[in-house]
């Protein structure tokens, strides 16, 4: 399955290639860009072979599994992998007319694709330990991306995210090897094998403890998210997108994978710990954004509560709550980018993204108010965009579940991501500029409007498609649901059919 | 559905060209939308219904069915007919405003969102639809953004009714998950399966939540008056005629699956009372048109509340009636407020007066809605309040607590139409009466059309009553109704108690000064504040927000690192509690003292690394730990293993010495501060992943993958040392990403030194 290796080679190249044209900027952003294409193009000829049929793998280097290290796409692998292209190239694009010429000189467009590798890498690996390695790559490739800047709350930024995360990755590695030792393989397939088979349960408990621990920093679930409201606000627009579509997500990705397919989120005090993690993550992010006044830092705040309801999809695990879990996850990546890539012209027009220090934009720039409220009443799961089928995908699980406290939760949260919303757009939209003279704001020039402004019409785009034709994300996500809770499709794919 | 997209073309057209054909094409739009509502009028009076459906979402049991029934039908011919005159107004009131263009393009999505909401069948679609309306109702109400105040009260209108939104979903859902089906129509048929069910008094108060911030009930009422913040004619269109009656609308459509039930009785009737008599007090004490327009708009919202509690065919068929009735005369009244504010340059009552004269023909519009707004003969009005005695006494339950809400809330209405039709007009001459004038025809044609429709249809009862009020009523009670509609019924007690309602409405009519200071005497007291309510919600989460805020996020990095730590102490050892401890691994007792004394010196390098204050001497402590590893494995003959961390080792030791040179000193601190807590939480974590370790090394190891690589590195792989074909081929893609990592590392270490430089120079 040429397609598995290819979704990594092209970032890997691409990486390459552009650290290689760093003396043609020229060069550079058009084979960033192209490679970002190239990724999505592979992507979705991925994603159409896997929901054509079913899980595909693939074994790097000949070596079968579960002895060698084993590529494989199931229908969530291959969504993540698709909506990553879908970033990707929205992201290389935004930067263009976003990234400081002496920021791609030295990196930028290098550093993403290395992010891009490593997100990919995780998406498609089926080894615990390959994960692992994934992780790092995403960790120092998006170290480097928050230090680029060099300015000292970059630097400050930089060393807590790059910290806290060293943390969550020796927690990780220390449970690949205690499971190692326990089963004697990492490949996950097989692992969904080995793990139920432990007669010792210690052995599973503090294992489970260690990825959990591990997964929910990576998640900036409550309380280890610490990191992330750190450091978000503090790179380049372009760069926070990326973060705050993906990063978290893959952390969400490997609790999913982990704990259906190794472990299951139904076990005791598993499901117990995730379910009450969920429900505090959703209610202090969102209460964290509604006490911020900068733009980005709310948005960072509102990741964290978002991500809340994702976990409560993976912790009530049931197939409809596992189902919405995985649409939250789809709309969120794309509207939670593109929040910050308007937030990124926000702070072009007026000059800031201090609520205190901007307004007048609804009057000046109305199509911007448009392509604000679309992402932004979408988060706020107003319908009939994505947020509301996500959000009514999960509450309505919670429901059925009978865990009526934490659908309450849901819900109120839900309020009061109206209400921080509506913060933004009453202060950087209908506010009047607290300075007259810059009530205006400064345009945009052409080439620069192309580029900030094409993905933030394509991001919405989609924003409204999955609302308004949200059929077709729902059987994908179902189906995607339904091989995560029978994953006899992806252990067959790896280990071939066994008796 | 080409009655449902006539307004969306019609929109489409309003370019900004400001061209009269552009500025009334959503206004043509919407008026062939209520022709083509209007056409389907026989049909719905036959007691049939149309539905058509879609699907959308069929896992959900999401889909795109609507149904038209005559509950359905007067909500569309209200919203599109006076949708029409409200934009045709709007076009001439907002004639040359540089934001005409986003007015009407925001009222036409309102009317398509109001439109849906009552055209749905599905509940989920409703809710959608619901939904806009909310979000279209909050950029309405902040149209004139410039002011704090249109801000604020947007925001609240927002949140309030956002709230109940809410609490409405879940509602829904529960319903759904009760009955079986989200289809409206589908309910009634599940109606005992859910009155029965143990959820039925949390999905009660939950729909009962959204229809009642909604539609502006007590104690949550307040947004209501306070979104008046908006343009006059969004006012009279959202505020009055249609939107606020969406909560209503709901009530009436799930009837027949909730009510009938003592506590819907109950909560209807006494919440809808008790917002009609309140909001009837609050309008006499306004001073402002507008606002005194507004809370007979929530007399007029807790009067069909508290009449759709009652499960009598006569007293749904007064609700229905007064719905159009109200629609009639509030949306006209509204709309010449609207004149007075823009041609006599004031809403205040106490600087309008002797206005007959100059604006004879607004007046003629006023003194018309007015007199059906006070129930006087022959005005469809007058209909409706008999309706409504009837219906009071034919709520079998409470009749006499009915009938003094309605009582006294007429009796007020009575003397609020008297203050609007008489003191402007007929007072004494103000100083805005010397420059007032008529409006253009557009602004006068609404509120004239609408007032005349008061007087036609109470002369001709039969239109709306056989045609509308009946099948609707039917649709609510689930059995044919067939209510007559007259003017005349004779001497009876509906009729007394008219005469009583006007006699009170002029006695308060002209007591109305006394009144007012005493309620505002009453208001300085801190009286009627449910505000204050919304108020606190609002400031405790923003203070609760700070405090959390301060307390998680204190930007100390040490602090960060205590509580993540603590996390995986506190997971790791519940995974231990969980497990059960295990036992000493095997072998443990065959351990050698050479050993012994390795661990002993790995135990004092990672101590010395931690207590130590020189950097040197940690990271060749680090190095002696690692060592002391390394020396370890090779008692277990895992020579290559050991190679490999000792070049590790060294390779670390020797470049980190190397970099510490170039590096500051660090500042000594006086004396070494344990941190209790600190050295808890860590040695948490190391015993508790020395007891995890033991259970793992408690296990038979699998040796499947280890034999493979041990078979086949040589012969397969072409390497001797394991270690090596592993990384290099068997786990080959493992090292690609590391490599990855540290060229990465490398070149992130460059950037950052350049920057640093770069930064340097720009300061110099």
């Amino acid at each position: 399955m040429v397609l598995l290796t290819l979704a990594l080679v092209v970032p890997l190249a691409t990486a390459i290639l552009t650290f290689l044209a760093r003396r043609t900027p020229g060069l550079q952003r058009g084979l960033s860009v192209a490679g970002a294409a190239a990724l999505l193009a592979v992507s979705l000829v991925l994603g159409a072979e896997v929901v054509a049929g079913g899980p595909i793998a693939a074994t790097m280097g000949g070596w079968p599994a579960p002895f060698g290290i084993t590529l494989v796409a199931d229908l969530l692998s291959a969504a993540m992998v698709v909506i990553t292209g879908v970033i990707a190239l929205a992201v290389a694009v935004y930067g263009l007319g976003e990234i400081d010429p002496a920021e791609e000189r030295i990196g930028h467009h290098t550093l993403l694709h290395a992010l891009l590798l490593g997100v990919t890498g995780a998406f498609l690996t089926g080894d615990l330990f390959n994960l692992y390695v994934w992780f790092e790559v995403m960790l120092i490739a998006s170290f480097g991306l928050l230090a680029l800047g060099g300015r000292p709350d970059q630097l400050d930024g930089a060393i807590k995210y790059v910290a806290l995360n060293l943390v969550s990755t020796l927690a990780f590695l220390a449970g690949v090897g205690l499971l190692y030792g326990a089963t004697g393989t990492l490949n996950m397939a097989d692992l969904h094998g080995a793990v139920p088979d432990l007669d010792n349960a210690t052995v599973v408990f503090t294992t489970a403890a260690l990825l959990l621990f591990a997964f929910s920093v990576k998640s900036a679930l409550f309380p280890v998210f610490f990191w992330l409201p750190a450091s978000y606000h503090t790179p380049s627009v372009t760069t926070s997108a990326v973060f705050a579509a993906l990063l978290t997500k893959v952390g969400v990705y490997a609790l999913i994978r982990v704990f259906t397919l190794i472990y299951d989120a139904g076990m005791p005090l598993i499901q117990e710990l995730l379910l009450v993690a969920a429900g505090l993550t959703m209610l202090t992010g969102v209460l964290g954004a509604a006490a911020q006044n900068d733009i980005r830092r709310i948005l960072s705040f509102h990741i964290i509560s978002q991500i809340g309801y994702m976990v409560l999809g993976l912790a009530l695990y049931t197939p409809l709550a596992i189902v919405g879990a995985i649409f939250y996850i789809i709309h969120h990546i794309v509207v939670k980018a593109n929040l910050f890539l308007v937030g990124g012209v926000v702070k072009k027009l007026t000059g800031s993204e201090d609520l205190a220090r901007i307004g007048g934009l609804w009057a000046a720039a109305p199509w911007l108010g448009v392509l604000f409220l679309i992402p932004a009443l979408s988060l706020a799961g107003i319908p009939p965009l994505s947020g509301f089928w996500a959000k009514l995908v999960v509450i309505k699980a919670s429901l059925e579940a009978e865990h009526y406290v934490l659908a309450a939760t849901a819900l109120v949260v839900g309020l009061l991501t109206v209400y921080s919303m509506s913060k933004i757009w009453l202060e950087a939209f209908w506010k009047p500029h607290p300075e007259p003279a810059r009530a205006a704001g400064r345009g945009l020039d052409r080439g620069e409007s192309w580029a900030l402004l094409a993905p933030i019409v394509g991001l919405a785009a989609i924003t409204v498609l999955i609302g308004l034709v949200a059929a077709p994300f729902y059987a994908v996500s179902t189906t995607a649901a339904d091989q995560l809770l029978d994953p006899s499709a992806y252990v067959t794919a790896v280990l071939g059919a066994r008796p | 559905m080409a009655v449902v997209t006539a307004p969306v073309a019609a929109a489409a057209d309003a370019a900004p060209t400001g061209r009269p054909l552009a500025r009334y094409g959503p206004a043509l739009g919407s008026a062939t939308a209520c022709a083509g509502f209007a056409a389907l009028i026989p049909t719905i009076a036959d007691y049939s219904s149309i539905r058509v459906a879609w699907p959308w979402i069929s896992g959900l049991g999401v889909e795109l069915s609507f149904l038209i029934d005559g509950l359905a039908l007067i909500f569309a011919l209200l919203i599109t007919g006076i949708g029409a005159l409200v934009l045709a107004y709007s076009a001439s009131y907002f004639k040359g405003h540089h934001k005409l263009v986003r007015l009407l393009v925001l009222l036409v999505l309102f009317e398509l969102s109001m439109l849906g909401l009552v055209l749905a069948d599905n509940l989920i679609l409703m809710f959608v639809f619901w939904e806009l309306t909310t979000v279209t109702s909050f950029l309405l109400v902040g149209f004139d953004h410039e002011k704090a105040d249109a801000r604020n009260k947007a925001l609240q209108a927002l949140l309030v009714t956002a709230a109940g939104g809410l609490a409405l979903l879940a509602g829904i859902l529960l319903i759904g998950a009760v009955a079986g089906t989200l289809e409206a129509s589908a309910l009634p048929a599940a109606a005992a399966a859910l009155k029965a069910d143990p959820l039925y008094p949390a999905i009660l108060v939950l729909v009962l939540l959204g229809a009642f911030t909604k539609s502006a009930q007590f104690p949550f009422h307040f947004w209501l008056p306070n979104a008046m913040a908006a343009p006059t004619p969004v006012s009279a269109y959202l505020h009055s005629a249609t939107m606020v009656k969406a909560g209503v609308y709901l009530l009436a459509r799930l009837t027949p699956a909730l009510g009938g039930t003592g506590p819907w009785l109950w909560t209807l009737t006494i919440v809808g009372g008790v917002t009609a008599v309140l909001a009837s007090i609050w309008a006499l004490r306004q001073t402002d048109l507008k606002l005194t327009l507004a809370y007979t708009t929530v007399m007029a919202l807790g009067t069909l509340t508290m009449f759709l509690g009652g499960a009598s065919a006569i007293a749904l068929a007064a609700a229905v009636t007064f719905l159009i009735v109200h629609a009639f005369y509030k949306a006209a009244l509204f709309l010449a407020v609207g004149i007075l504010d823009k041609k006599a340059g004031s809403r205040e009552i106490d600087q309008l007066g002797g206005l007959a004269r100059p604006m004879w023909r607004t007046w003629v519009v006023v003194a018309l809605a007015a007199l059906s707004m006070a129930g006087f003969p022959p005005f469809l009005g007058f209909i409706g309040k008999e309706l409504k005695y009837e219906g009071a006494l034919a709520v079998a339950s409470e009749p006499l607590l009915v009938v003094t809400f309605a009582v006294a809330a007429n009796a007020m209405m009575v003397a609020v139409a008297g203050l609007v039709a008489i003191k402007p007009f007929l007072g004494p001459r103000t100083a805005t009466a010397a420059k007032a004038g008529e409006p253009p025809f557009a602004m006068w044609l609404g509120p004239a059309v609408l007032a005349t429709g008061g007087l036609v249809f109470g002369i001709a009862p039969e239109l709306v009553g056989a045609a509308l009020v009946n099948p609707t009523a039917s649709v609510m009670i689930g059995d044919r109704v067939a209510k007559d509609f007259k003017l005349w019924h004779g001497v009876n007690i509906p009729l007394m108690l008219s005469i009583l309602t006007f006699v009170l409405g002029v006695v308060i009519y002209l007591a109305l000064g006394r009144i007012r200071r005493g309620l505002a005497a009453g208001e300085a007291h801190g009286l009627w504040a449910a505000e204050s309510g919304y108020d606190g919600v609002l400031a405790g989460t923003k203070a609760l927000a700070a405090w959390q805020t301060r307390v998680i996020q204190t930007g100390r990095q040490t602090q960060y690192f205590l509580w993540t730590t603590t996390v995986l102490a506190a997971l790791l050892w519940a995974g231990l509690a969980m497990g059960g401890f295990a036992v000493m691994p095997r072998g443990v007792e065959a351990i050698s003292l050479i050993e012994l004394t390795m661990l002993a010196l790995a135990a004092f390098g990672a101590v010395a690394t931690v207590v130590t204050r020189s950097r040197l001497l940690a990271i060749l402590a680090l190095g002696l730990l690692g060592s002391a590893v390394a020396a370890i494995f090779v008692f277990y003959g895992a020579i290559d293993v050991a190679m490999t961390q000792l070049l590790v080792e060294t390779l670390i030791v020797v470049i980190v010495a190397v970099a510490l040179l170039r590096l500051p000193r660090l500042t000594p601190a006086p004396g070494l501060e344990v941190r209790w807590g600190h050295l808890g939480v860590a040695l948490a974590t190391g015993v508790a992943t020395a007891l995890a370790l033991t259970a793992v090394l408690g296990t038979e190891l699998d040796r499947r993958i280890t034999d493979f690589f041990e078979q086949a590195s040589a012969t397969e792989a072409f390497g001797r040392n394991i270690v090596n074909v592993i990384l290099v081929d068997f786990r080959a893609l493992d090292t690609l990403g590391e490599i990855a990592v540290v060229v990465v590392a490398a070149l992130g270490a460059v950037a950052l030194l350049t920057r640093r430089r770069e930064h340097r120079e720009a300061s110099r």
